[in-house]
């Protein structure tokens, strides 16, 4: 691309404040102000909400994977006592509409399922009860009459699905739920030029986000004025809550949704609207509130949010001097029985598809398929994580059959830092980047060579170690022009994401700022203290955080796409110049100097070069809110001190058209280099870590401690994915790994004992200070690098890693396998 | 379903309370009581949120009736410290953020309880086995190591101050 395509097609930055100044909170391992509270068991998580004459709701499932609901006799449970109403879907339907749903054309899905189920844990009836003991009675009592239809677990046969195996008949004669070919630059050409290609098969595994909390609602329906709250550990409520109103039949403002803190959500909170219908649903029918709360084993088998399966054909072509050029990749992903968010997530893979390498051209063919199974969602990465496991996998094989060098092959094919903003083929922008930097830095903590070393002398006495690299791209900061650009009917018009924030100085010149997204486990109320005492000057004491309902929300999009920091940081910008204005405006009054000649000092607001002339901010507030009227007649100027301001995406352009280009839709771009070090035991095939250096960048940091936090536990999760974790549906469609106790989340007896964390600081062009996302980077990073380290431990063996989860017992048949190829080959 | 009357101490105070004999501490701690600081997880014995102390042994509330604590003293988190006067174990996992979403963190603590009693001087092997049943889905669980170890250190000071 030349540099004159490059300044037609980025948009001119926004950023009002620019990355390196001298700050004196950004930057700081500031304590979270969230944990007091929840370290002294006072967090107030949904399950703690309740209500007066609160009713408790329990959910029968579904053991059947796929079947047509014949009879559902209510009968007995009805009768027992403390039972209020049993309620079966097709009861619910006369109220309550079918769930949002983000897939063009939509796929109708049910709070509970009406007529047909389509995978085992599928809601089939509800019984609401006094108490959650008597509900779960209830359940047994229920008797419900199935008419079995073919199952469909497969994702590759859901392809040539027929007849009664089809899920959603009214959609079409096929489990394919869309079939998509997409092509940015000449791929044909590449690949047909191509000096090597280089082929993988690859399996990503069916894992989910498991935070501790499940999923829950307390929903109340106030028949006088008929509307609806409901208490909930959702999120973007104040993005799309108002869908939930269309879903109970009204109008937004007969809706308000109140937040709760979330016990983790990783993704799987980002809008969970069937529990909150639900329990809406039910306070309406029965006239009282109602609370219902996933158990664990509701949350596994029909949370809505598992994660990506899919199966990937990837290959990567190379030029005779071993460079990147085009990357074509034939995907199967296998989306469960329904289609929330459409395949927004090879949208979000689409931003980085390419990795940190200048490759020229992508083909790719998306074919997702419903089968049944509970449905995609959301999961840290929401894709991305893929894409980034499928070109490192295509990277190491490259390494191995060319005999290169897995450092320097990756250095000869990086942007480099001349390069950035870099449009990659399918249009997205990498704001900037220095992926030598990180690189270098996690060779150097690593000690990479000293490693090496070891591992030659390790190995000559038996043993399996490995390192692994993995350089993967960390997008952050979507604009939502992503949910429907992959869709096959035209889209919308250029779509932000925005977030808002409201501040108030109180009269005592202390600080409220309204959020409109929740905790979720992140740290929200952190950020917006550090970043708006930086605007102000003020002690972040003298600041109080609030999270905004529905009915008093601005627009907020919420956490998700490791956008909340940045989005965050612009609207405390926007807001808190606002208030500096006002402050300055009065003090200007107070101090008789013009509003030009002010400055904000610590906590107070003083004449430039005058040192002494000077007010407090509680001074200034009081005057404000109170005295007004001293001041000269304005109507521009208004009691109190108070602003609010909705930040919109910094840099997005449109998609074109034909798709060929899909605009700068994920720009923010941060990087990270992984590197573990692991050995394998070959009789049992357990991996045990080394050593593990983890080297992100996420642009200017503003809080280091807590974006390690991030980079640890992403990585926690990245090592379950890769060794562990897996929603496994046996052939029957039975789902084998329905509790903790078969569905394994690494425990601290799995995880290394130091991930050790560098940073690297690249500050984005585009965001307030320069900031970068970093919530989803240590996911999106280990499960590569893992791979890699048990081929490296395995090199003597040659053992291929083509398929996650690497549990031991997968990865002792492999090195078996192994073994008798070597045992046979040395025969003959 | 025939009540039983029940007489637990928590946290230093008596309660008696007919329950039923299925209730599960965890619920009773939670909703009979209004101590909604436990947890509850998976309520199949794995998480390891909704971890109390039993006459001093941490213990699993979601696999424990409340029938079965009649007699018994229990403590939970609510027990440890307070805003503004916390634990030295709070103290150390809020300065070493040793918590992310805070799900798992009574647990945790409890259980790391238990330990400091028994061991107040534990390797890094001891607060592995102390919390090897306690899932933490957000932190990775370093953090929590190092939360502990700076809690050893606090301890320390606090005894040799008195």
């Amino acid at each position: 691309m030349s540099a004159s395509d490059a300044s037609v097609a980025i948009p001119p930055s926004r950023q009002r404040e620019k990355p390196g100044q001298n700050l004196k909170w950004i930057g700081q391992n500031m304590k979270r102000v969230e944990d007091p509270r929840l370290l002294t068991g006072q967090g107030r998580y949904i399950d703690d909400i309740d209500l007066p004459n609160m009713l408790h709701a329990a959910v029968l499932r579904s053991s059947r994977p796929h079947a047509r609901i014949k009879s559902i006799d209510t009968r007995a449970a009805a009768e027992l006592p403390g039972v209020v109403k049993i309620l079966t879907g097709a009861d619910i339907a006369k109220t309550t509409g079918a769930l949002p749903c983000f897939a063009n054309p939509p796929v109708e899905q049910r709070c509970v399922a009406v007529d047909r189920v389509r995978h085992v844990g599928e809601a089939v009836a509800v019984a609401v009860a006094e108490s959650r003991y008597l509900a779960e009675d209830a359940l047994e009592k229920i008797a419900v009459e199935y008419e079995e239809l073919p199952v469909v677990v497969d994702p590759e046969q859901a392809i040539s699905s027929a007849g009664d195996a089809v899920l959603h008949p009214g959609r079409g004669p096929t489990n394919v739920a869309i079939q998509r070919h997409f092509a940015f630059g000449n791929a044909a050409n590449d690949f047909a030029k191509a000096a090597k290609i280089v082929k993988r098969h690859l399996r990503w595994p069916r894992s989910g986000a498991q935070p501790l909390e499940t999923v829950g609602a307390v929903a109340q329906y106030d028949s006088a004025s008929g509307k609806f709250t409901i208490h909930a550990n959702t999120s973007m409520y104040n993005y799309v809550g108002w869908t939930m109103a269309l879903s109970l039949g009204v109008p937004a403002h007969r809706l308000n949704v109140v937040p709760v803190i979330a016990g983790g959500s990783f993704g799987s909170k980002l809008f969970a609207h069937k529990v909150c219908v639900l329990a809406a649903s039910l306070a309406r029918i029965c006239g009282r509130p109602v609370k219902y709360i996933e158990d664990r084993i509701d949350n596994i088998m029909a949370c809505d949010n598992h994660g990506s399966d899919r199966i990937y054909d990837a290959e990567l072509a190379l030029d005779g001097d071993n460079r990147m050029i085009g990357l074509r990749c034939n995907v199967i992903d296998d989306y469960g029985a329904y289609f929330q968010f459409g395949i927004g997530h090879h949208g979000n893979a689409l931003s980085q598809i390419v990795g940190p390498y200048k490759i020229r051209s992508v083909d790719l063919s998306i074919t997702a398929v419903f089968t049944n199974k509970c449905q995609q969602g959301a999961y840290r990465g929401f894709g991305s994580e893929v894409s980034n496991f499928v070109i490192e996998r295509l990277v190491d094989a490259a390494v191995d059959e060319l005999h290169l060098d897995p450092v320097e092959f990756r250095r000869q094919n990086f942007i480099q830092q001349q390069d950035f903003p870099y449009k990659i083929p399918t249009g997205n922008l990498y704001d900037s980047g220095n992926y030598n930097a990180v690189l270098d830095e996690a060779l150097r903590m690593l000690d990479y060579k000293g490693w090496r070393r070891k591992q030659e002398e390790y190995r000559k006495q038996g043993r399996y170690v490995g390192i692994g690299i993995a350089t993967c791209q960390e997008r952050s900061v979507f604009s939502a022009t992503e949910f429907w650009m992959l869709n096959e009917e035209a889209g919308f018009a250029l779509t932000s994401s925005p977030e808002g924030v409201s501040i108030k100085v109180d009269p005592l010149g202390k600080v409220v700022v309204s959020l409109n997204a929740p905790f979720w486990g992140n740290s929200p109320e952190t950020m917006a203290t550090m970043i708006l005492a930086e605007q102000l000057k003020i002690d972040p004491d003298d600041i109080a955080v609030a999270y905004s309902d529905t009915d008093h929300g601005l627009a907020g999009t919420g956490p998700g796409g490791s956008r909340y920091t940045v989005m965050m940081a612009g609207a405390v910008v926007g807001a808190a110049t606002m208030i500096k204005e006002k402050l300055f405006r009065v003090a200007g009054h107070m101090l008789e100097a013009s509003p030009n000649d002010l400055e904000l000092r610590e906590g107070r607001v003083g004449v430039k070069g005058a040192p002494g002339l000077e007010k407090t901010i509680a001074e200034i507030a009081m005057h404000a809110h109170f005295f007004r009227l001293s001041m000269p007649d304005d109507p521009t100027l208004t009691s109190g001190i108070d602003a609010a301001y909705t930040y919109d995406h910094p840099l997005t352009t449109l998609p074109s058209d034909d798709r060929s280009d899909l605009g700068i839709f994920y720009p923010i771009m941060g990087h990270m280099c992984h590197m573990p070090v692991i050995e394998v035991d070959p009789r049992t095939g357990q991996v045990s870590f080394l050593d593990y250096v983890a080297v992100h960048d996420c642009g200017t940091m503003v809080n280091p401690m807590t974006l390690a936090g991030h980079v640890r536990g992403g990585t926690a999760q990245g090592i379950g994915t890769a060794l562990y974790e897996q929603y496994y549906y046996d052939e029957h469609g039975q789902l084998l790994t329905a509790s903790y106790a078969d569905y394994l989340i690494p425990t601290i007896y799995e995880m290394p004992a130091d991930v050790r964390v560098g940073h690297v600081e690249t500050p984005s062009p585009f965001t307030e200070y320069g900031i970068k996302g970093g919530g989803e980077g240590g996911r999106m990073g280990a499960p590569p690098a893992l791979c890699a380290a048990i081929e490296d431990a395995l090199r003597p063996l040659g053992v291929k890693i083509d398929a996650m989860p690497v549990t031991p017992r997968r990865l002792r048949t492999l090195i078996r396998e192994a073994q008798k190829r070597q045992a046979r080959a040395s025969r003959s | 379903m025939a009540k039983q009357d029940v007489t637990v101490t928590v946290n230093g105070t008596r309660y008696q309370r007919p329950v039923e004999p299925r209730l599960l501490l965890s619920d009773f701690l939670r909703h009979d009581l209004s101590l909604t600081g436990t947890h509850v997880g998976c309520e199949h014995g794995v998480c390891g949120s909704c971890t109390v102390l039993v006459d001093g042994i941490a213990t699993r509330s979601c696999l424990f009736l409340a029938v079965q604590a009649d007699g018994s003293s229990i403590e939970t988190v609510e027990s440890l410290g307070n805003v503004g006067a916390l634990h030295p174990l709070q103290e150390a996992f809020w300065e070493k953020h040793g918590l992310q979403c805070g799900f798992c963190t009574p647990g945790m603590l409890m259980s790391l309880t238990e330990l400091l009693r028994v061991n107040p001087v534990p390797d890094r092997e001891a607060i592995v086995e102390a919390i090897g049943g306690n899932l933490c889905r957000c932190t990775g669980y370093q953090n929590i190591v190092a939360a502990v170890e700076r809690a050893v250190e606090l301890m320390r000071t606090q005894r040799e101050a008195a």
